[in-house]
């Protein structure tokens, strides 16, 4: 699928320049655990990059950086060609929006769904009154394939993984955000509707130009939904290229390494090595 | 001696709790050759866990054996007494791995030490004498090679291991007396693709060296069960949905559900993305304390006739005996 061709615009939303983490930690601090290791990215405006590997990579290292939730021990990431820190926190949300592994942790379980979704109206500028409030959610739903009768009134408890996770794409939606950090938001619904989430997602990059890092230990997921791919192996990112380039013919034996134990529906091993 | 390690006939166990009676395995009749590797998979809710633990023999509380028969290796294990199931079924013809069995190691043991007081508990008798322990430890570290495990983990405490080796070092354990069936039940969901691809090499080498001879496999991860199984089972709302061979339900799937079930996992493939899109199941899976009359999954079948809403479908085998769905739709067709 020629997604080389459908991004023309080449806008830099976000980009990361030699990132590291190091954790340190023994009697004196003497022992240095490095999360991430020069980590240099960016993600274009209306594209999808998956982050794969291992878990214990750093995979999840950098998402907590780039949402600052963590500071990077050196190294600076920039929001359209400015530095995260020099953005007031809220503004920053308001561009940068997270899901992450955990939908049932997600939410407040003592609250229906359009109290939780309300609580996002703050963040968005324009005072909207009910009635418009209540196209703006109709659109939302409607994007994110969910029937707001049947969900709205609902606790988090009585939805499902699929449904809690595409809501929580749904307000990131409502916020506006242009760069969504999906850290594993597939790994713990069923696979059944999994696909769900995925098509979202590129539908969403299609059609409101979202941004997209998806974090993910699932190849095939990986394949499936990015135009571009980052490997990471022990904090380092190994290789990363278009897609294609990468999956079907990968140059670094870690890549070679890790597709070759990737069980592929299609296809036996006919050896184990 | 039959030719079946397992048989299952007409299987039923439900969940009695205060909230009603969930019909969570509710007719569910197959064999297993000598020597196969049966996958059980499905999607959570399915009811492939409450097969595995019917089939174990020890449900656990407010799992109830409802009906239905389950030989394993010709012994009936719901009509013998549990002390004799306990000392000549269990470990011995059949071992059974539950999901996130890793934890189940003693934290506060060596390893060694933890298998001593399984086999002290198995043998009526403590492992006490420097020879018997020795003799244990020769037969521990000989699984745990063929498992692809050092001898030096035997020395080690749980906290130590990574998620693979503690799970293979349970592997390991179970497997001590040899059994014929090892029931299985995910192993592989927890761990990274590369343990997981040592993981079902290790399972195949199990049965290549002859320690067990058969296995049921439960995972719903159709893509390592694809790299693993003979057979397959796929089970919808408690029932079987489709049984045959696994090649052809993954490359020729016959119930609705079992098609939808491949059509929207996202596999890789070397040779380039995949060009058809994936779909999601519409719905979620019945609640299983009012299953839907007639086919539990007309809800979200695409191909739904008005005789799937009252009658329910039986299982049509196809002409060796191997494979088969129970879907209206095979009836509609043969006529």
């Amino acid at each position: 699928m020629g997604d080389k061709q459908k991004t023309e615009n080449n806008e830099i939303v976000l980009s990361c320049e030699d990132l590291t983490k190091e954790y340190t930690s023994g009697l004196i601090r003497t022992k240095i655990t490095q999360a991430a290791k020069n980590a240099t990215f960016d993600i274009k405006r209306g594209e999808i990059v998956s982050l794969a590997g291992e878990s214990g990579s750093g995979k999840s290292t950098i998402a907590r950086m780039i949402l600052r939730l963590i500071k990077p021990t050196s190294g600076n990431i920039t929001l359209n060609d400015r530095s995260i820190d020099s953005y007031k926190i809220r503004d920053y949300y308001k561009q940068v929006q997270a899901v992450f592994q955990d939908p049932y942790s997600a939410f407040n379980p003592f609250y229906k769904v359009d109290h939780i979704i309300s609580r996002s109206w703050g963040l968005r500028e324009d005072n909207l009154d009910d009635e418009e409030r209540k196209e703006v959610i109709e659109s939302i739903f409607s994007s994110i394939g969910l029937n707001p009768n049947e969900v709205l009134g609902r606790y988090p408890h009585e939805l499902s993984g699929g449904q809690m996770q595409r809501l929580l794409i749904g307000r990131s939606l409502l916020i506006g955000s242009q760069l969504l950090i999906a850290d594993e938001p597939t790994s713990m619904i069923d696979a059944s509707t999994r696909a769900g989430v995925l098509n979202l997602l590129l539908t969403l990059k299609k059609e409101n130009g979202l941004s997209v890092l998806f974090i993910t230990h699932d190849i095939g997921q990986a394949q499936y939904v990015s135009d571009r791919v980052l490997i990471m192996k022990e904090g380092e990112i190994v290789e990363q290229g278009i897609v294609n380039d990468v999956f079907c013919s990968p140059e670094h034996p870690y890549t070679k390494e890790l597709l070759g134990a990737v069980p592929s529906l299609y296809e036996k091993w006919d050896e184990f090595p | 001696m039959t030719n079946h390690i397992l048989e299952v006939e007409d299987l039923k166990g439900y969940y009695r709790g205060l909230f009603g009676v969930v019909h969570a395995v509710d007719g569910v009749t197959f064999s297993l050759d000598r020597g196969k590797i049966m996958g059980i998979a499905g999607e959570s809710g399915g009811g492939k866990s409450t097969l595995a633990q019917l089939v174990s023999g020890s449900p656990p509380p407010l799992l109830y054996h409802e009906g239905g028969r389950i030989l394993v290796d010709g012994i009936d294990i719901y009509n013998i007494d549990p002390e004799e199931l306990r000392t000549e079924v269990k470990c011995k013809r059949m071992s059974y791995v539950p999901q996130a069995s890793m934890e189940s190691l003693n934290p506060v043991k060596r390893i060694r030490d933890f298998i001593f007081d399984v086999v002290g508990q198995r043998t009526d008798k403590r492992v006490r004498t420097k020879e018997r322990k020795e003799e244990v430890l020769e037969m521990a570290a000989k699984h745990m090679k063929t498992l692809g495990l050092e001898k030096q983990v035997l020395d080690r405490y749980p906290h130590e291991l990574s998620g693979g080796m503690k799970q293979r070092v349970v592997i390991a354990i179970s497997t001590l007396w040899n059994p014929k069936l090892l029931i299985i039940d995910e192993p592989t969901s927890a761990l990274d693709v590369t343990s997981q691809k040592r993981m079902i090499k290790a399972l195949l080498n199990l049965k290549q060296i002859g320690i067990i001879e058969s296995m049921l496999y439960i995972s719903h991860d159709l893509t390592s069960l694809r790299q693993l199984c003979d057979e397959c089972i796929v089970m919808y709302g408690g029932k079987i949905a489709e049984i045959g061979d696994m090649d052809g339900i993954i490359d020729d799937p016959i119930h609705p559900y079992s098609k939808l079930l491949t059509s929207a996992i996202a596999s890789y493939d070397s040779k380039g993305k995949c060009t058809h899109e994936l779909k999601s199941i519409p719905g979620s899976p019945p609640d299983l304390r009012e299953p839907p009359t007639g086919c539990r999954f007309h809800p979200r079948c695409p191909s739904v006739m008005d005789v799937c809403k009252t009658k329910e479908p039986e299982m049509i085998m196809d002409g060796d005996g191997k494979r088969g769905a129970s879907c209206w739709l095979l009836t509609s067709k043969t006529g």
